[in-house]
């Protein structure tokens, strides 16, 4: 219907995972014009005037972040990030599993772009299949002479490893997967020193996500201005948009950015089942502030999901029907979070623990309106306060579901103390009480 | 907050266990298996503990000729270790060495793999206790991974759950929070977060490949292959699921493109329904 593919181009032609059929469809052309043809300097200049910008969630501009590293003889590094554990999100999987080349050369132009020697894929350890296809690429990309120390004969070096995590959410979190890459438990770093100046292994580091690198070989071969065309001013280039929940078709698509919410979420995914209606949907993964069914004309790209309080983050779009209730919806998110923080930063560890204790309490009917203004009061005390985003992450979504459905809350608290006969006997009334911070 | 701590203060603290000096391979039994030493002291016999160590207590580093590590393992390792301009950065895929030849991350395994790299267990240690796909207890061989995120969530996944446990006899509210194996010991059953593939949820990690949708039934199903040695649900394996918008939908041409004539033949078939022409290139 809608949909326009540039990374997802017949990405089910048999095959493709091979270096052979991606040879054949004109594969590692753009490499050997970035290594023969281009300087450095030049890469970065052309990636920059595409306007591309990182599809990973923070959206920021992949030229400029590459020209912050330092020029000079020194060893630098590129990371893939490549660890895709928020939930909603699967598009890297699917690009990788399919068409690991397109990464690899995407990696190769990147590393060339910024002079770095050491290139690295951070996957997720949950993905053993497609770390599994991304090794044999890889091994082959060796043999063809698209990688290692002197790469087409140019006498440049490029080692690319896919190194495998076990299972941490953070490691999605830049600087705790440097940690991880280190060898390190997972933790977040403190910014800055920026990894674009002192990042792996101390050295300068690029990282990127695996959509935005696997961008880069369009850019090179078709040029920047062709690339900036694509999407609206703001956001260039086409989006790959996981849709998944209360969907028919769920899966990944790719988009145009700038088109409506309402023909991702129905003309292409389908819609909620016959009957039943958009209550809820988050627009950038599980991080992401969540809209209502009012907002489903927002044209998608960054800029526009800003504006509406959201983000785009990292494209995928989670899907609540009328049938979801949303205090158990905000639970759910919350306990995720919770699980995943790494325990580092006060406001995160004790926020999150908090916030699902509180929840609780509202889908057990044992809560007060008032504990949802606890609540609220405990999510704009994480935003901004911690090392990394992970506690913002759980701010956002659950901050928003209270503000946005508080009739919803207040109805399933109502409903509880209704059903309950005389005094509630509250669960962890013998746990200290919650002191509410002064803020800041 | 429990006054626990409080009964024990006011009597005699144990001597130390000797068994703290031998490691952690000779850890009591807790309610699954091992639990540290350390676990079941209390605050008072916690810090006369600490004030008695000094730092030539620490563990340390094993030499090679200490520990009975297989040829097979040190070879997986050195390898992992070659790859990286540092060699502290084939920990986790020294873990996974270990977890692949043990099945789990023993505290022999871990010692092995610590004398390997030149590194202190305890260092092994606490990398391996902060992911959550190394096990730190002996797990069922097979891995039943059931996504329990948002995604799944929407769609039944807690139903599923329930059925694997049911199909496995596992005890549901340990498989929900920490993993759970059956008494058979043949699975090993875990409520997970996001595994990446909504895009087929209701799913699980069924021995490292995911599948997906998971409708009723289809829990004991896979219990029962698993069982008789086949392969689980084939029609529902993820890497067999094409791209969920079918083949036809219009590619975007560039010059790369431009040179696959199915990408030219498709522009030519299906016109743009959208506005922006100079975005399809040339």
């Amino acid at each position: 219907m809608s949909e326009r593919r540039l990374l997802f181009a017949d990405l089910d032609e048999p095959g493709l995972a091979g270096i052979d059929v991606y040879r054949r469809r004109g594969g590692y052309k753009a490499l050997e014009r970035a290594f023969r043809d281009l300087d450095p300097d030049e890469l970065i200049s052309q990636i920059e005037a595409s306007g591309l910008r990182g599809r990973g969630g923070a959206g920021f501009s992949m030229g400029k972040k590459g020209s912050f590293l330092p020029r000079g003889e020194m060893t630098k590094y590129l990371c893939c990030n490549a660890d895709e554990s928020e939930p909603g999100a699967f598009k890297d999987r699917e690009l990788m599993f399919k068409n690991p080349h397109g990464l690899i050369e995407g990696i190769a132009i990147a590393a060339h772009a910024v002079d770095a020697s050491y290139a690295f894929v951070f996957i997720r350890g949950e993905y053993w299949d497609v770390g599994d296809v991304l090794d044999d690429a890889v091994r082959e990309a060796y043999e063809a002479g698209y990688l290692g120390q002197n790469i087409l004969g140019t006498g440049c070096q490029v080692e690319l490893v896919v190194h495998r995590g076990a299972g941490a959410y953070i490691c999605g979190e830049e600087t705790a997967l440097l940690d991880a890459l280190e060898g390190k438990r997972g933790n977040p770093r403190l910014k800055p020193p920026f990894p674009a100046v002192q990042g792996l292994y101390n050295g300068p580091t690029l990282i990127n996500n695996v959509e935005t690198l696997c961008n880069v070989p369009h850019i090179v071969e078709n040029g920047p201005e062709w690339f900036a065309a694509l999407g609206t001013e703001q956001s260039s280039g086409t989006k790959v948009v996981s849709v998944s929940g209360c969907v028919q078709r769920p899966g990944n698509y790719e988009i145009e950015l700038g088109i409506p919410a309402r023909e991702i979420i129905y003309g292409l995914a389908g819609g909620p089942p016959q009957g039943r209606e958009v209550k809820v949907w988050f627009p950038g993964g599980s991080s992401a502030p969540v809209l209502t069914g009012d907002d489903l004309d927002i044209p998608y790209s960054f800029e526009t999901l800003a504006e509406a309080g959201s983000m785009l983050g990292s494209g995928s779009i989670i899907v609540g029907d009328d049938t979801v209730s949303v205090p158990e919806l905000a639970l759910r998110t919350a306990s995720f979070y919770h699980h995943e923080s790494c325990g580092k930063c006060t406001p995160c560890r004790e926020g999150t623990n908090w916030t699902v204790k509180m929840l609780e309490r509202v889908v057990r009917g044992e809560a007060t309106p008032m504990d949802l203004d606890i609540i609220s009061s405990v999510q704009e005390n994480i935003i901004g306060n911690c090392l990394c985003v992970l506690g913002d992450s759980m701010a956002m979504p659950v901050g928003s579901m209270v503000r946005k459905f508080r009739d919803e809350f207040e109805e399933v608290i109502a409903r509880a103390r209704e059903a309950a006969p005389g005094p509630i006997d509250v669960a962890g009334a013998d746990q200290p009480p919650v002191v509410l911070g002064a803020g800041g | 907050m429990t006054d626990k701590h409080y009964h024990h203060q006011g009597e005699e603290i144990p001597a130390i266990d000797p068994a703290l000096d031998a490691g952690p391979q000779t850890a009591t039994g807790g309610p699954r298996g091992i639990t540290s030493p350390t676990d079941e002291l209390t605050a008072a016999e916690r810090r006369r503990l600490i004030a008695s160590m000094s730092p030539e207590d620490a563990e340390r580093v094993p030499e090679l000729h200490e520990v009975d590590v297989p040829a097979e393992l040190q070879e997986t390792i050195e390898a992992a270790m070659g790859r990286y301009p540092q060699v502290r950065s084939a920990s986790i895929p020294a873990l996974w060495a270990v977890q692949r030849h043990y099945g789990w991350c023993s505290p022999e395994g871990i010692r092995e793999a610590a004398a390997v790299m030149g590194v202190s267990p305890a260092y092994l240690q606490s990398v391996a206790s902060f992911y959550d796909l190394f096990r730190l207890e002996p797990a069922g061989s097979n891995q039943v991974l059931v996504c329990h995120n948002i995604s799944c969530w929407m769609r039944g996944a807690d139903d599923m759950l329930v059925e694997f446990c049911e199909a496995t006899g596992c005890d549901h509210h340990e498989a929900e929070h920490h993993g759970a194996d059956s008494p058979d010991g043949v699975f090993f059953v875990k409520g997970f977060e996001c595994l990446g593939a909504c895009d087929i949820a209701p799913m699980a990690s069924i021995n490292e490949h995911y599948y997906g949708p998971l409708e009723p039934g289809d829990a004991r199903t896979i219990v029962a292959q698993l069982r008789a040695g086949s392969d689980p649900i084939p029609d529902k394996d993820l890497r067999k699921r094409p791209v969920a918008g079918g083949a036809e939908a219009q590619t975007v041409v560039g010059q790369r493109s431009g040179a696959s004539p199915v990408g030219g033949e498709r522009e030519a078939e299906q016109p743009s329904d959208m506005d922006s022409e100079d975005g399809t290139g040339e």
